[in-house]
């Protein structure tokens, strides 16, 4: 187990319910268990890749660790307090936890300019001293390769990597210590791409931060994870550093996952996965992947649903067969 | 060039009208695609590849206008043909799928009568004879229980069963060429896997033709023989697609390879700082001088920023449109 | 660039009542109550008294100004309180959703479900006649199209990234409705704001027609119109120009709204852009 004085967050047994019709008029209520028992840890400095695809829950996750999703269940512990708690303060998770959206588009208010963009912030926190304000702003923007004079522009101003560097620097400059980046790279031009994620490298080096990634890109994913986290269907099947998983992924979802992605020399061997994702109304019984896995057997249609296990150290797998899948 | 190619662009020329003024948005394309050959086109945002295949089958719409050029479909020019005709190409010899079906499909209508439509309109079919072709076409892409998912609306059906529905509809009429553009960007990565599957044997199993579009330069070098590489407006390259990742003859081109963290890459190599591409995508309207890349060019000299390359045939096969290609 | 014609006339339109209101002390020939006299009744328009007088001899030109000065405020104002009430409601519906939501969406039904202008009648029949009444009146009625537009636009801004971003950075509710939200739904709002203060300056004229709003003698283009119906046929012009009045008013707001909307509606830039 790691040090605890180098976990800076926790996920504990986090679940998330959304119940589903039985309005006034009745109908039989139903519940989605969008995070049904997820435990996480980030260590200082660590870079946590995400994976898996809509409807597995990970956005779901992100959102309660930013506290915008108050959990069912479960506690999220941010630098060992509990923003899950209610009464928590949001300024105070605010500090500690930050996010970069997607859509550079969507993520910026574009009534406000740059320099309002990150001045506001500072302001509610308490950093009011113009010099130190326009310090820290000036400051900001060089880290993320932006001019100081660009700040008195409005977002349309910019271009789709430029905007993200500003959201980048929003989301940095009240010096949080943990980032949850949500897709950083996928809504660039793929010319861009690069720019950001060795930004986004560098400035996890400079400014001491962890990051939480969720990304569909499982390149992005290798080249910047330390760790990664597959799930499907609300819960974690299997997690491990890097390179156990994308060298030796030993749960079937993760393998087909890594099949997918095509291959430009048309070398990887496939495992082809079939069917799509069950309705979440209705989760399977047992092993939750059993109607699509290439492996199954009848043991993995009954429940319960296999629990998580260390087949290697540190590499854990939520699969019964885990050991002869080698 | 062989003279049994299906379709022939020559000097394709797409303007973007603003006022009274025009922007060459797509610039003297010429590529050529064979019977049931799979070509593709690659490119970022505004590289003019998704109005290209608009342009081929007679969609362009204000402020885009045709240029000049010609466009030969089994020989035929078809750039000027009046919209009764083209009406009689579209969806029968010529069909497309789109990015996004949801807004490709009639939201009102059953998708078993959507496809069936095309055999009613180009076939002459009865509607009782074609809603059982309907039946025949839904199960040959893979839809599971198509007798009764031919009643469904298309809100009913998932991403992926929506592309199937959207891919049944444009192969109904058995076309020679089919336009695929951006056809599983908005879906997951293992229903991806399974549309290109799709698409990759049907279009063999009918002898069609596909002109690929997309922004994954990795998925294209595995659904296509040869690709286009396009850059603000321009065919920069043209090549066996293995090629371009192998030994990319365009800076572009390789400065994108070299910039994408392809899957595997830090496994196999470690991590190292991803090459950047420098700079923007340039606006249609902004288009630089002499050879549109230019700007953000590492080998650049004062021959590109006066003169626009020619294309240059490569000795080992293919084109490239540079002044210092390698 | 097309040229705005309806911007252009309806702002014309109104920028006249406007300078004919503010400037009515300068402009106007005689007090429009005061100067009643009777030898001078129902005299037609002509160079002494352009609008000609009514039947208590006041000239209707100088009425007519200050009547401006009536219709401006309840517009104006009324419409103020209906659009801070409608954006408030409206807003807050969108962001905090839950029973919230409900109610204000009952409410807005409600107020929906009862023709406005009869709302108000039933309000001034309550109340004292009088200006304030009156802004009372038609300030507390007509909100709900303001409500239901503030809280379709908010709701669809609501999942934007930069809200979200704004709760991540610690901003409270009010702060992110006031400062993210607000500043871009304004546009819409503006034009229905705009649109609602011609609709005012109707419910004013309607009411005080009917006798409910300002009482005479002081100049209101409605109570002007009511105190004309004996000698409409007589001496026409007694209703005509307070008409005209009404009319030149609600159609340059009509016009000034509809032009905003081509210049704020965020659709119709997005064809120009």
């Amino acid at each position: 187990m790691p040090e605890t004085d180098q976990m800076i967050l926790r996920v504990e047994d986090l679940a998330v319910h959304f119940p589903l019709g039985g309005g006034l008029l009745g109908g039989k209520r139903r519940t989605v268990h969008a995070v049904d028992g997820v435990d996480l840890h980030l260590r200082k400095g660590e870079c946590l890749g995400l994976v898996g695809e809509s409807g597995c829950g990970k956005s779901t996750l992100a959102l309660s660790i930013l506290g915008l999703q108050q959990p069912t269940r479960g506690r999220v512990l941010l630098d060992g307090v509990d923003i899950a708690a209610p009464g928590v303060d949001r300024k105070a998770r605010a500090r500690i936890v930050q996010m970069v959206f997607q859509d550079p588009y969507s993520s910026l208010n574009p009534r406000q300019t740059v320099r309002r963009t990150l001045e506001d912030p500072l302001r509610l926190h308490g950093i009011t001293d113009k010099s130190e304000v326009d310090g820290r702003i000036e400051e900001m923007l060089r880290h993320v390769g932006l001019r100081p004079e660009q700040a008195a522009r409005y977002p349309h101003e910019f271009s789709g990597g430029q905007r993200q560097r500003i959201g980048i620097a929003r989301a940095l400059i009240l010096k949080p210590k943990i980032v949850v980046l949500d897709e950083p790279v996928s809504a660039l031009d793929v010319s861009i791409r690069a720019q950001i994620i060795n930004l986004l490298l560098e400035l996890k080096e400079t400014m001491e931060l962890s990051y939480i990634m969720i990304s569909h890109d499982l390149g992005v994913v290798e080249h910047m994870s330390d760790r990664v986290a597959v799930m499907y269907l609300g819960r974690i099947v299997e997690t491990g550093d890097w390179h156990s998983i994308f060298t030796a992924p030993r749960h079937p979802y993760t393998r087909a996952l890594i099949a997918a992605i095509p291959d430009p020399f048309g070398e990887r061997p496939g495992v082809k996965i079939s069917g799509e994702l069950p309705n979440p109304l209705e989760p399977p019984s047992g092993c939750r992947f059993h109607p699509r896995c290439p492996e199954v057997r009848d043991i993995c249609r009954k429940p319960p649903t296999p629990a998580l296990g260390e087949i290697a150290p540190k590499h854990e797998v939520r699969c019964l067969r885990a050991a002869e899948l080698v | 060039m062989s003279g049994e190619a299906l379709l022939q662009v020559e000097n394709l020329r797409l303007d973007l009208v603003v006022g009274s003024r025009r922007f060459g948005a797509v610039k003297d394309v010429s590529f050529s695609i064979g019977r049931g050959e799979t070509f593709g086109l690659v490119g970022e945002s505004g590289c003019g590849k998704s109005i290209t295949a608009l342009a081929l089958i007679g969609l362009l719409r204000r402020p885009l206008a045709f240029g000049g050029g010609r466009i030969l479909f089994k020989g035929r020019e078809i750039q000027d043909l009046p919209g009764s005709e083209m009406r009689k190409l579209r969806g029968n010899a010529i069909s497309m799928i789109f990015q996004e079906p949801m807004t490709a499909l009639n939201p009102l209508s059953p998708v078993g009568r959507q496809i069936a439509e095309m055999f009613v309109l180009h076939k002459g079919a009865t509607w009782h004879e074609a809603e059982r072709k309907a039946v025949e076409a839904l199960a040959d892409v893979r839809v599971p229980a198509p007798d009764r998912r031919v009643k469904d609306y298309p809100h009913q059906l998932s991403g992926g069963m929506r592309q199937r529905v959207m891919i049944a509809i444009a192969l109904a009429c058995r076309p020679d060429l089919l336009l695929a553009d951006e056809p599983t960007t908005a879906l997951d990565v293992t229903v991806q896997a399974e549309i290109l599957e799709l698409i990759r044997d049907l279009s063999a199993a009918q002898g069609t033709a596909v002109l690929m579009i997309s922004h994954d330069l990795g998925l294209i070098a595995n659904m296509c023989a040869r690709v286009g590489v396009m850059y603000a407006g321009r065919l920069v390259e043209e090549r066996a697609a293995q090629e371009v990742f192998r030994a990319p003859s365009h800076p572009y081109t390789g400065g994108l390879v070299a910039s994408l963290p392809l899957l595997g890459a830090r496994a196999s190599h470690g991590r190292s700082r991803l090459k950047e591409i420098s700079g923007v995508v340039p606006a249609v309207t902004a288009f630089p001088e002499g050879c549109r890349f230019n700007p953000r060019c590492q080998a650049r000299t004062d021959i590109c920023i006066a003169e626009d390359p020619e294309e240059t045939a490569l000795p080992r096969g293919g084109r490239v449109r540079c002044h210092h290609h390698a | 660039m097309k040229l705005r014609a309806n911007l252009v006339i309806g702002g014309a339109l109104f920028a006249t009542v406007v300078v004919a209101g503010a400037l009515a002390p300068f402009l106007a020939h005689t007090d429009p109550v005061m100067d009643a006299n009777l030898m001078n009744a129902e005299v037609a328009p002509g160079s002494e008294f352009w609008f000609g007088t009514d039947a208590q001899g006041r000239d209707i030109y100088s009425r007519v100004l200050y009547g401006a000065r009536i219709s401006l405020t309840v517009g104006i104002v009324s419409q103020l309180i209906n659009t801070v009430i409608g954006v408030c409601l409206g807003l807050s519906a969108a962001y905090w959703g839950g029973w919230w939501d409900d109610f204000v969406n009952g409410l807005t039904n409600l107020m929906l479900a009862i023709p406005s202008l009869i709302f108000a009648l039933a309000i001034m029949a309550i109340l004292t006649p009088g200006l304030t009444s009156l802004l009372i009146a038609l300030g507390l009625t007509n909100w709900s199209y303001t409500c239901r537009l503030s809280r379709a636009s908010a709701l669809s801004l609501k999942s934007q990234g930069y809200v979200q971003a704004a709760k991540v950075l610690g901003y409270g509710d009010i702060r992110i409705m006031l400062t993210q939200i607000l500043p871009n739904i304004l546009g819409p709002i503006i034009v229905i704001g705009t649109l609602g203060m011609g609709g005012a300056v109707l419910a004013e004229a309607s009411l005080s027609f009917l006798g409910l709003g300002i009482r005479p003698p002081f100049p209101s283009w409605g109570s002007m119109l009511s105190d004309a119906r004996d000698q409409i046929t007589t001496a026409p012009w007694i209703s005509i120009f307070p008409g005209l009045a009404i009319f030149m008013t609600v159609l340059g707001l009509n016009l000034l709204g509809d032009g905003l909307r081509d210049i704020l509606d965020p659709q119709s830039r997005a064809r120009t852009a």
